[in-house]
């Protein structure tokens, strides 16, 4: 208080408030205050970042450039070796992060786009739409979604595009979970009404009213959602209705050189060389889960005991 | 089973500090404050939200609530220091010699078991008490706290019984182990006017019978004023001042108690005009199919008035509201604004219908969008009715922002950074930006405390003076309702009961369910309970 008076007056109350940060700086002292864990996951997903966008500087042969002799071990020109048909592993490597995590990305974009409108709708609805949407949703997600993703594939043939949408349809029915959810808490709020009222139109309202309030638990699934997307394509990579030779992909670099593991009792480097797209996969998805975890525990609201 | 003499000191507490967890770090939340209570005393807690009432009166038990630390003082409750003593120790204490009513029965009990049973668990699990004694002893406290058909109503669940008796049964369950000092936090609060009468005449002579000291918690000073022997008033941690009731009531001594006692006096005289801007002529409607929760209302809003809707929850004032902004369809009758009747649905009103009649809510702060800075809750309705852009709408959001009595600052400060006046102050703003010609005013005040609350409905009244805008007051409290209306309807279950200028319905003589209502506002006299029920026994 910046004087004690014995009337009420709204503006004595301001010198109370303390003064207002500005919105990089509050971003930046949250930032500082992150655990470890939190922190090494986002250099972690930084170089990633960085790898990807810069592929073709920092890789050093072309993606399908194979002039050299297959099954090479690591040495100094192939630092990681060369594959099966003599492609430089690590080029592989390189371009293959911006294939996967590219595609991963869009894909879990889509499905975003899709399930957080229909969520919102439904929960602004609440009618027969509202119940159309959702058993929709009940019955796509009876079917387990690999099995239904490896049936959709092999009707449309899998193209870079099928696999994207396919994906991202099957991937959107939890985010309209999640959305419809954690919507119908705020929809119900005074000011929903008071925007109704004023006769705003039901776009303004979703993205104005609605989507800034639940902004944090969908930043969150953002996160998951990617990972599990990025496990299912490498998963269908893996069984070759994915991303197709000759773009590179960590999925399918795997199950090429699965073959490679029975050697590793003869030559321990020659074992390893399979699993190292696996271990890029594995990095990427538990960097992104440590900093998904942060950011819930944050955006929860839970305090850690003092 | 209270062998101690009458008289003698319970409870002292002498310096007590007592630290609060906020924005990273503690803070001084009780700033050294000494309470003595004797034994069958009633001692009364006032002062306004954030005082520290709740926290001192916790503290009586030596508890500290999560986000709370008891740092320094002491707490010598029947000789026993509590501020040292191990938390298992307290446990004995808590339940047996110290009881405690909270302000929302309904969220303390637990629905799925039945009342007798609740009340009943302490004593029997402790060992006290046979099943058979302790339901006995149980219907004996429900006779006590006068409540209806005391022999069965323990066997009903909690949702079978209203909000007042819920209330006292949660009282007798403090009741049960006969304890030495109960804490009452706001047990009245939540409770309509007529339905707090018997609550605070049960729970009055409940303390009185068995002999047992309190601590009463509330922002209300005319129903302190019922209930205490001695009243406390607090402020920002600080004992402002301290005094037997009779005594502060005649004489505060403290600027800021008088300040307390000021509140009531806002004065308005009533005056009407044949220009009607709104009428509701003989709607009814409903929420489910068939029963109707409006029947055959009718009333008029003249021009730069207000009228004031008065009732108990449940009455179906909410509902008016409704009705007339067209969230609720009337399934009958026809609502005319300024002449011209108003489409039933909101979806078929024009925008300038709905620009005309704007709504300021109960609780501000479920009304504003929390992550909408105060520039933009404002400047919304600027942009949307009157296509303001750019500079002119940042002008004009600062003109309303001085007309509500705050300024340029909290232009971007989020609904979070904001006291609950300053924030229903920015409602205001966000109604007035429309140049509405009625505001319907839901309960505004009723969340805000008295002081608060007058600077409100000042500004309301100098508002309707500058601008002329009608208003229809929703509440149900009538202090507030002598203050600022010009015309009242009374409502009960739907229906008008009476309707017509102020001084009219204050004067007598009154249908039943007026004079109800009117005789149960609490005065600021400590006689005043003791001689309405003497008055309600004979008349």
């Amino acid at each position: 208080m910046t004087k004690e008076t014995n009337t009420y007056s709204a503006s004595g109350e301001v010198g109370s408030i303390r003064q207002r940060r500005t919105r990089w700086e509050r971003s930046w002292l949250t930032l500082k205050k992150a655990p470890p864990t939190a922190i090494f996951g986002m250099i972690v997903i930084l170089i990633y970042a960085l790898v990807s966008i810069f592929a073709p500087l920092l890789a050093p042969f072309g993606e399908a450039d194979s002039q050299f002799s297959a099954y090479q071990g690591f040495n100094k020109t192939h630092l990681l070796g060369t594959d099966q048909i003599g492609r430089d592993i690590l080029t592989r490597l390189i371009y293959g992060a911006r294939n996967t995590i590219g595609i991963a990305l869009i894909t879990t974009i889509l499905s975003f786009v899709i399930g957080m409108s229909l969520g919102l709708i439904a929960a602004i609805n609440r009618s027969y739409l509202d119940q159309a949407l959702s058993r929709g949703v009940d019955v796509l997600m009876a079917i387990p979604s690999l099995i239904f993703a490896l049936m959709l594939l092999s009707i449309f043939g899998s193209s870079t595009l099928s696999l994207i949408c396919i994906m991202a349809v099957l991937d959107s029915t939890r985010v309209f979970r999640l959305t419809r959810a954690v919507s119908m808490n705020v929809v119900v709020m005074d000011y929903v009404e008071a925007a109704a009222l004023r006769g705003e139109k039901l776009a303004w309202i979703m993205r104005r009213e609605i989507l800034p309030n639940i902004w944090p638990p969908l930043v969150a699934e953002f996160g998951l959602r990617f990972c599990f997307v990025f496990l299912a394509i490498a998963a269908l990579s893996f069984l070759g209705v994915g991303i197709q030779p000759p773009t590179a992909d960590w999925g399918t670099m795997v199950r090429e050189m699965a073959a490679l593991i029975q050697f590793a009792k003869y030559d321990i480097l020659k074992g390893i060389t399979p699993l190292l797209p696996a271990a890029c996969i594995a990095l990427l998805t538990v960097s992104v889960n440590f900093v998904v975890d942060w950011f819930l525990h944050l955006t929860s609201g839970i305090r850690d005991e003092q | 089973m209270n062998n101690k003499q009458k008289g003698d000191i319970l409870l002292e507490m002498k310096d007590v500090v007592i630290d609060g967890f906020s924005d990273d770090r503690w803070h001084e939340i009780i700033k050294g404050i000494d309470l003595t209570i004797r034994r069958g005393e009633v001692i009364g807690l006032i002062g306004e939200s954030g005082a520290g009432k709740s926290t001192l009166g916790k503290a009586a038990m030596g508890f500290a609530q999560p986000g709370c630390r008891l740092t320094s003082g002491s707490i010598i409750f029947d000789s026993q220091e509590l501020m040292t003593q191990p938390e298992k120790q307290k446990r004995k204490l808590w339940g047996s010699k110290i009881a405690y009513v909270a302000q929302s029965a309904a969220a303390s009990f637990n629905p799925a078991h039945r009342l007798i049973d609740q009340t009943t668990e302490s004593g029997i699990r402790h060992g006290l008490m046979t099943k058979q004694d302790a339901q006995a002893d149980a219907i004996e406290l429900y006779r006590a706290m006068q409540l209806p058909e005391a022999d069965t109503i323990g066997f009903r669940y909690p949702h079978q019984v209203s909000g007042g008796q819920l209330q006292r049964a949660m009282t007798a369950m403090a009741m049960t182990s006969r304890p030495e000092l109960i804490i009452f936090d706001e047990p009245t609060t939540a409770l309509d006017v007529t339905t707090q009468v018997e609550v605070l005449a049960s729970m009055r002579d409940a303390v009185a019978k068995f002999n047992t000291a309190a601590i009463y918690i509330t922002h209300d000073l005319a129903v302190v004023a019922q209930m205490a022997d001695r009243i406390m008033v607090l402020r920002y941690g600080e004992t402002m001042e301290e005094a037997e009731t009779t005594k502060m009531l005649k004489n505060p001594s403290h600027e800021y108690t008088k300040s307390l006692w000021s509140v009531r006096s806002i004065e308005k005289k009533a005056t009407t005009s044949t220009d009607k801007i709104l009428e509701v002529n003989n709607v009814s409607a409903a929420y489910g199919k068939n029963l109707n929760v409006l029947h055959d209302i009718k009333i008029s809003v003249p021009r730069r008035k207000t009228v004031a809707l008065v009732g108990e929850s449940g009455s179906g004032k909410s509902t008016i509201a409704r009705v007339v902004t067209g969230l609720l369809p009337a399934n009958a009758g026809e609502v005319l604004f300024n002449g011209e009747p108003l489409p039933a649905a909101l979806s078929g009103r024009s925008t300038k219908q709905l620009q005309k009649i704007q709504m300021i809510y109960q609780m501000a702060d479920t009304a504003m969008n929390p992550r909408h800075t105060v520039g933009e809750i404002i400047g919304r309705p600027l942009e949307f009715y009157l296509g303001l852009k750019g500079e002119a709408k940042e002008t004009r959001i600062i003109e309303l922002l001085e007309m509500i009595e705050l300024d340029e600052s909290f232009f971007d400060r989020l609904p979070g950074e904001l006291s609950g006046g300053q924030k229903q102050r920015i409602c205001i703003a966000r109604a007035l930006a429309a140049e509405p010609e009625l505001i319907i005013c839901d309960e505004v005040t009723s969340a805000l405390d008295q002081i608060v609350q007058e600077g409100i409905l000042k500004l309301l009244l100098k508002l309707q003076n500058d601008l002329g805008v009608s208003y229809i007051f929703i509440t149900h409290d009538i202090a507030t309702v002598r203050a600022i209306s010009d015309e009242i309807v009374v409502m009960l279950e739907g229906k008008v009961i009476e309707q017509g200028m102020k001084d009219e319905i204050f004067s007598p003589p009154h249908p039943e369910y007026t004079e109800l209502l009117l005789s149960s506002v609490p005065e600021m006299d400590p006689n005043w309970l003791t001689e309405l029920l003497k008055k309600r026994a004979t008349g």
